[in-house]
């Protein structure tokens, strides 16, 4: 199959014509997972674009994104696949005395009857997929190795049908919010990105393109506030998304320039914790 | 190239990072398909394929630029298929620093005096240059590390003597000063604020500059091997206790967020996850009416363990005061897997903390306080167990009940005291379980004046506890 991306820059230009601003890392991971036909595991901290980072990849390269959101007790039957057992019933009991025995077996266990799930789906699909498992640190250690087989032959076995290969090789990412660390052999078989708070020049940028009727002195302004709130030992610092949500609010407010009492009045769009709104408050007014 | 890509992994296993075979073989193929001259794309590549854990990559990015600082375009002085050994890369180093010293590699910067040198320093930073300022990083170490090929110092003396020739404190002031004027008239606080934190940053950044500078150089005189020994640290989780320099212990402090988050995961889940209990009779019945009154389906009880009770004492004198501190910041972040928490420290003396940690939410402000408020000292501020299990005993003796765990914080080492040994047994047939956990190394027990066998037989298990490693194998286990 031939390579979705000729160079790291397309690929960095591409996702800018889709309104991600990428860095170098996540530009160069993307373009290898696509020479490598391996996935992508991405960590990092909550709201750092994560899961926006696959779904623009997958508008970009105009793909279809099959999602799959892990939680807490995921299996196969959600993830895979799944017989359709009514419908098997409904097809023996509708001939019951016509058929013999291995035709109604082959019958019953054929396409038909099959309940595609997520990853299966990706793998079988016909047109070009991007496949997003969402959170993967959420599923317990022994689910992981679910994956295993798909993640590294992208082929699916299923004891009464035999292995399905994949028709095309589908980019993979898997996000984890790092709540747990995920086993080796996953992570041996995934490139890794670490995306972190990006840079202020580069959030800066971010906040300019997503938020509409920002003035670029005020798009500063919210980067280098931003940073030195990071800078702070806090519970939680302030994501991405949190940063465009307190954008947006400063434009909704008509702000033109923040001074320290209007940054302190709605700190609490930036920050979730009141330990944390004070402390900053305390930081940003008192130097 | 392969030659020099193997010894680059042999020196990340090294450093402790685990690097498979697969891994390996992705990072040869990973950059068969980058160009080489792109040294960003280059190192992506790498850290991608061979780094799995983000807390590992401040150390493979000090591998990397040990291994390839010298290919950077900014020395062009390897071409582009990047045949050649490490000897190769030094010969051609030594040439184009002759180059560079013979017509002024970094601009016609050699005929400045120190001070002009300060002045365009000063404006770089103001202007945030990024060029001007590697430019000017260079010239700072040529002119003032006096370094001298094969003397065998560290990097850092050489950094510490180029930052002093600097004064890099002293220009944050001045170009403070610098922005009040160009706005004539005083800043706001945030203004100042912001101002501060952009100009820091960018000295950061050129300090940054030196650091590689002196690194590559010394690459270029010793050659990467002895470089890459030399610049070898531990991983946070490996980082001891009792030995951590300040910048580790920032890291340990980085580290031991993530780390309490993923271990109360953990703990919840297996806390939920227990075994099966006994068959739960009225559910399987309730159940069976759905097969026509046959227990198809057995219901079992699931167990609640109840969540244990801790009480933590902790030595906080100087040797072992960094182990404790980390110890009660991890207790106190895990506080709510566990019923209840209570916290004693002491060195001679013994007082009870377990208010600092309820009047506020911030663990390392409460740490603080008792670094300045406990009340610990009794008469000369030498540990003393013996002296503080007794008044513990006598005290909050009472309060320790078949739920609570005890767990003892200290290298026991008593000054020759007397030990009062007896309080640990007291406690151990009162509490569910009494742990001690020594930051010292194993080899050390018992030696000269810890006593810590002497104590450690009253106990349920004494474990060593040297770094954050083994203190998350521990606390996993006790919840």
């Amino acid at each position: 199959m031939a390579p979705r991306f000729d160079s790291v820059q397309q690929v960095r230009d591409g996702l800018k014509a889709v309104n991600y601003l990428a860095d170098d890392g996540i530009a160069g991971v993307a373009f290898l997972a696509d020479r490598l036909g391996k996935p992508i595991l991405v960590e990092g901290p909550a709201g750092t674009g994560k899961t926006q980072l696959a779904k623009s990849i997958a508008e970009m390269t105009g793909a279809r994104l099959i999602r799959l959101q892990c939680y807490e007790g995921l299996d196969e039957s959600k993830a895979l696949y799944e017989w359709n057992y009514k419908k098997q019933l409904l097809r023996i009991q509708a001939d019951r005395n016509s058929d013999s025995w291995s035709e109604v077996h082959d019958d019953i266990f054929g396409d038909e009857f099959l309940l595609r799930r997520p990853l299966l789906e990706a793998i079988t699909a016909d047109e070009p997929v991007v496949l997003l498992i969402d959170e993967v640190d959420r599923v317990e250690v022994e689910t992981e190795a679910l994956l295993l087989e798909i993640l590294s032959e992208y082929q699916v076995s299923i004891p009464e049908l035999g292995t399905i290969t994949a028709k095309q090789i589908p980019l993979v990412f898997l996000t984890s919010n790092n709540t747990r660390e995920l086993s080796e052999a996953l992570k041996r078989r995934c490139l890794f990105l670490h995306v972190d708070y990006p840079q202020m020049d580069r959030e800066k940028e971010i906040v300019l393109t997503k938020v509409e009727g920002i003035t670029e002195m005020l798009a500063d302004q919210v980067a280098r506030i931003v940073r030195s709130i990071r800078q702070l030992d806090l519970k939680k610092s302030p994501s991405v998304s949190e940063t465009l949500d307190w954008a947006r609010t400063l434009v909704l407010l008509g702000i033109d320039t923040i001074d320290a009492e209007q940054a302190k009045e709605t700190l609490h769009i930036l920050l979730k914790y009141q330990s944390d709104i004070a402390k900053a408050a305390k930081e940003l007014s008192v130097d | 190239m392969l030659e020099l890509l193997s010894g680059f992994i042999v020196e990340l296993r090294n450093a402790g990072l685990p690097v498979s075979l697969t891994e390996n073989l992705d990072a040869m193929t990973a950059i068969s398909h980058i160009p080489l001259e792109d040294r960003e794309a280059f190192k992506y590549a790498l850290g991608a394929t061979l780094v799995k854990n983000h807390a590992h990559w401040r150390s493979f990015e000090t591998v990397f630029e040990v291994y390839f600082s010298l290919r950077g375009p900014e020395y062009n002085i390897i071409d582009g298929d990047g045949e050649g050994s490490i000897d190769d890369f030094l010969r051609q180093m030594q040439d184009a620093q002759m180059k560079g010293e013979g017509n002024g590699g970094a601009g016609g910067m050699d005929q400045l005096t120190p001070e002009e040198l300060m002045n365009i320093l000063m404006n770089a930073l103001m202007n945030g240059d990024q060029a001007m300022m590697r430019a000017l990083a260079r010239q700072a170490v040529q002119r003032f590390a006096g370094m001298e090929p094969g003397r065998p110092v560290g990097g850092t003396y050489y950094l510490y003597r180029t930052l002093r020739n600097l004064d890099l404190d002293g220009m944050s002031e001045k170009l403070m000063q610098a922005s009040r004027e160009q706005v004539g008239g005083e800043l706001t606080k945030l203004e100042e604020r912001l101002e501060r934190d952009e100009y820091n940053h960018r000295i950061e950044q050129f300090k940054q500059e030196v650091e590689a500078e002196i690194r590559r150089r010394l690459v270029a005189d010793r050659g990467a091997e002895a470089m890459a020994k030399t610049l070898r640290k531990p991983l946070p989780e490996d980082v001891e206790f009792m030995h951590a320099s300040r910048d580790e212990m920032q890291n340990l402090k980085k580290a031991l967020q993530p780390l309490t988050r993923k271990l109360a995961t953990k703990l919840a889940r297996k806390r939920r996850h227990g075994r099966k209990g006994p068959l739960d009779f009225r559910n399987t019945v309730r159940h069976s009416l759905a097969y026509g009154g046959v227990p198809a389906e057995p219901k079992f009880k699931y167990p609640r363990p109840s969540k244990p009770e801790l009480i933590v004492v902790a030595d906080i004198s100087g040797s072992v005061a960094a182990f404790a501190r980390f110890t009660l910041m991890l207790v106190y972040a895990l506080s709510n897997q566990f019923s209840k928490v209570r916290a004693f420290v002491f060195i001679d003396g013994i007082d009870e903390v377990t208010d600092y940690f309820k009047k506020t939410e911030d663990v390392s402000e409460a740490i603080a306080r008792i670094n300045t408020e406990a009340d610990v000292i009794w008469v000369d501020g030498h540990s003393d167990y013996g002296h503080a299990f007794e008044v513990f005993w006598e005290k909050w003796g009472k309060e320790i009940n078949p739920k609570s765990n005890v767990i003892l914080l200290g290298d026991a080492r008593n000054n020759y005291h007397a030990s009062q040994a007896w309080v640990v047994k007291e406690m151990k047939q009162k509490a569910r379980k009494v742990f001690w956990l020594n930051p010292e190394p194993r080899s050390y027990w018992n030696t000269g004046d810890s006593i810590v066998g002497e104590y450690g037989t009253h106990t349920d298990g004494v474990f060593e506890c040297r770094n954050l490693r083994q203190l998350e194998a521990f606390v996993e286990k006790l919840a």
